[in-house]
């Protein structure tokens, strides 16, 4: 068949809409730490030189300035990439941060597999670090309507946010007027009649990886297998109760799909909410299996990671015991960004 | 016993020499009754905490001495913060903040606060008691504190933080911040002080209790941060140091205009005024008594701590 996926692209997303947002939001403030371009409010810190605080390359002591900042009133979102909010400065994040349950704002780019920057600027264990962090909130992005709807969802929480940010090029693939809902699902296939209804599997997705499944589910259904797939952009907490009906409408298998390690996170939460209600379908879970990343390109890593439109096909196959005779012409093309993007200021 | 305590020296007049004493002789009772406690830090900061609430320091009064509240959640979602600040009175634009970044100062902090008029003195019943906000290390719901801190070196940066924001909102008052010299081995202490110098967060005015003692016993034999002043100004601050145990020079220092965060690096000895803890180095960290005989010695101290009291007083 080989589908084109017909989505429209969104060159940086964040960069104007964060500036028309924050226009009529004093409270807001930026603080950077060194990689301002790199997380797309250059133009922002232009626009508004007075909310815009360079803290240089010393987290730990923006995490705690930041603290500061929200104690007296102000809304801090601090922008650089994920793995410097949660790895260097956790502490600071959990005792200055966490625990007195201020307004401050994580906005972590290069989530994942995202960035051909290796081991070091990936960050494959934030969702797992952070879950287990008490008063967090963990946002992911999926798309560029969530890059866009996501800052009004973390504006209304009273205590700490943490968001998987994107960047660069961004599919739009849900549509501008279905903004990020706070703890809800995206439905965004279902296997029988309604989401509750009996299907052959479910498929829970975030981030990036929506997009592979989303790639891969006309082929399923096309050789005969329903799939129900939700997208999940809220990752704590994790209480819809959509997930729970989903979840207990699969016959033979549930599988998640995360651009993070298969520990901690997604496929973590779903696994709680299994046993904590008694659902015995097989779960399999897509993700970095107790492995660090490399640098190269996502689509490469993708591939050798086994997280791609693909290898949920191979699982399902696996699940289901047989062949379903589907092989990459079958899937809708794969979008590739190119490393060098003039989207991206640098490489990273 | 003969050995007399070098602040008996000081005019009883004198409020905030009244107060140092005041700490030492709480703290000192307490630790007797308890049978251990952060003694030599009451013995370094005495002067240092008398000199801030009992000059230097401009916050509303307490509605008298106030009693501490019950523990009652910790902060989250429907569970607002209690802020130990409520014993440094209302806060007010052209008021001052203090800080306290060394959270296991918190029982010299609360004999501060009772000698200030500005904490019920039965709150030390509570201290260290299930379900009690007088905690052995404090955090944000305990008297006198704003901030949680007991992981060292943060408060810096966060009175930083609240510096900068009481700028932005046009605030004139100053930003205190107390903190231990073991502070400055950490790492984050430096990015603050980088951050505050480029900033420039003249609004602080950081005092720092250099009694070089530290949990593993001496500073020099763990790991030396000297020398500290001129490392200060290297990074952009100001910073002179004087005798912490001289509520005077630590007064002129802490006022002190400079036009750059400031530093006041309060040289202190961690045995002044109970010099029977000299026989305790190198460890002077933490007080437990070792036999019974060594408790007498401190008893004995104690009861001849009040007679000089009464007398200096009387």
């Amino acid at each position: 068949m080989n589908n084109r996926l017909d989505v429209e692209i969104v060159t940086r997303p964040h960069v104007e809409n964060f500036i028309d947002w924050s226009e009529d939001k004093p409270e807001v403030l930026v603080l950077s730490a060194d990689l301002t371009n790199s997380c797309e409010v250059g133009k922002w810190r232009d626009t508004y030189p007075e909310r815009f605080f360079s803290m240089g390359m010393a987290e730990q002591n923006m995490l705690s300035f930041a603290a500061g900042l929200a104690r007296e009133g102000f809304e801090p979102w601090l922008h650089t990439f994920a793995v410097f909010l949660y790895r260097r400065p956790l502490d600071q994040l959990q005792m200055s941060v966490a625990y007195p349950n201020l307004k401050v704002r994580l906005v972590g780019f290069l989530p994942g597999i995202t960035t051909p920057g290796g081991v070091t600027h990936q960050a494959i264990d934030d969702v797992a670090v952070m879950r287990a962090i008490p008063n967090m909130t963990i946002l992911e992005t999926g798309d560029a309507t969530e890059v866009e709807s996501v800052l009004d969802v973390a504006h209304s929480i009273d205590g700490p946010v943490y968001i998987r940010m994107l960047r660069g090029e961004v599919p739009r693939l849900f549509p501008r007027e279905e903004p990020f809902a706070f703890d809800r699902a995206r439905i965004l296939n279902v296997g029988g009649e309604d989401v509750g209804s009996p299907t052959d599997v479910v498929v829970l997705t975030s981030g990036i990886l929506t997009e592979e499944a989303i790639r891969a589910i006309p082929a399923l259904e096309a050789s005969g297998v329903s799939v129900t797939h939700l997208h999940m952009s809220t990752l704590k907490p994790f209480t819809d109760p959509t997930v729970l009906t989903a979840l207990t409408s699969a016959r033979s298998a549930i599988v998640t799909m995360e651009n993070h390690l298969t520990t901690g996170g997604l496929g973590s939460a779903v696994a709680e909410v299994m046993a904590e209600n008694s659902i015995s379908a097989p779960l399999h879970r897509i993700g970095l299996r107790d492995t660090y990343a490399h640098g190269a390109s996502q689509s490469y890593l993708l591939g050798e990671y086994h997280l791609d439109a693909m290898a949920l096909v191979r699982t399902i196959e696996q699940v289901l015991g047989r062949d379903l005779d589907i092989d990459e012409s079958d899937l809708a093309e794969v979008r590739v960004a190119a490393v060098h993007s003039s989207a991206k200021v640098e490489a990273l | 016993m003969t050995l007399y305590p070098a602040v008996m020296d000081l005019s009883p007049s004198d409020d905030a020499a009244r107060i140092a004493q005041g700490i030492r002789r709480r703290v000192l009772a307490h630790v007797l009754a308890n049978n251990g406690g952060y003694l030599s830090q009451a013995c370094s900061s005495a002067e240092l905490l008398a000199a801030l609430y009992g000059q230097v320091l401009r916050l509303a009064p307490t509605d008298g001495a106030l009693h501490p509240p019950a523990f009652e959640s910790v902060p989250g979602p429907n569970a607002p913060r209690v802020s130990g600040g409520i014993f440094h009175g209302d806060p007010g634009p052209e008021l001052d903040r203090l800080i306290i970044s060394p959270a296991h100062y918190a029982l010299v902090v609360y004999a501060a606060l009772i000698e200030a008029g500005r904490l019920d003195e039965a709150a030390l019943d509570q201290f260290n008691k299930d379900g009690s906000t007088v905690e052995m290390i404090g955090a944000e719901h305990s008297p006198g504190f704003e901030t949680t801190t007991g992981s060292l070196a943060q408060a810096l940066s966060t009175a930083g933080g609240i510096a900068l924001g009481r700028r932005l909102k046009g605030e004139s008052g100053r930003t205190f911040v107390f903190m231990s010299d073991g502070e400055f081995q950490e790492g984050q202490t430096w990015e603050a002080v980088q951050a505050l110098a480029y900033y420039g967060l003249e609004s602080v005015r950081v005092v720092v209790d250099v009694n070089r003692a530290q949990c593993d016993g001496p500073m020099d034999t763990v790991m030396t941060i000297e020398p500290l002043t001129t490392k200060l100004k290297a990074f952009g601050a100001s910073a002179e140091s004087v005798d912490g145990h001289d509520i005077a020079s630590l007064n002129r220092a802490l006022e002190r205009p400079t036009g750059k965060p400031h530093f006041v690096l309060a040289y202190t000895d961690p045995v002044r005024g109970v010099p029977l803890m000299n026989n305790r180095r190198p460890v002077l960290h933490y007080v437990r008594f070792t036999s019974p005989e060594e408790r007498k010695e401190y008893e004995d101290f104690y009861e001849q701590l009040l007679v000089n009291d009464s007398e200096v007083v009387g």
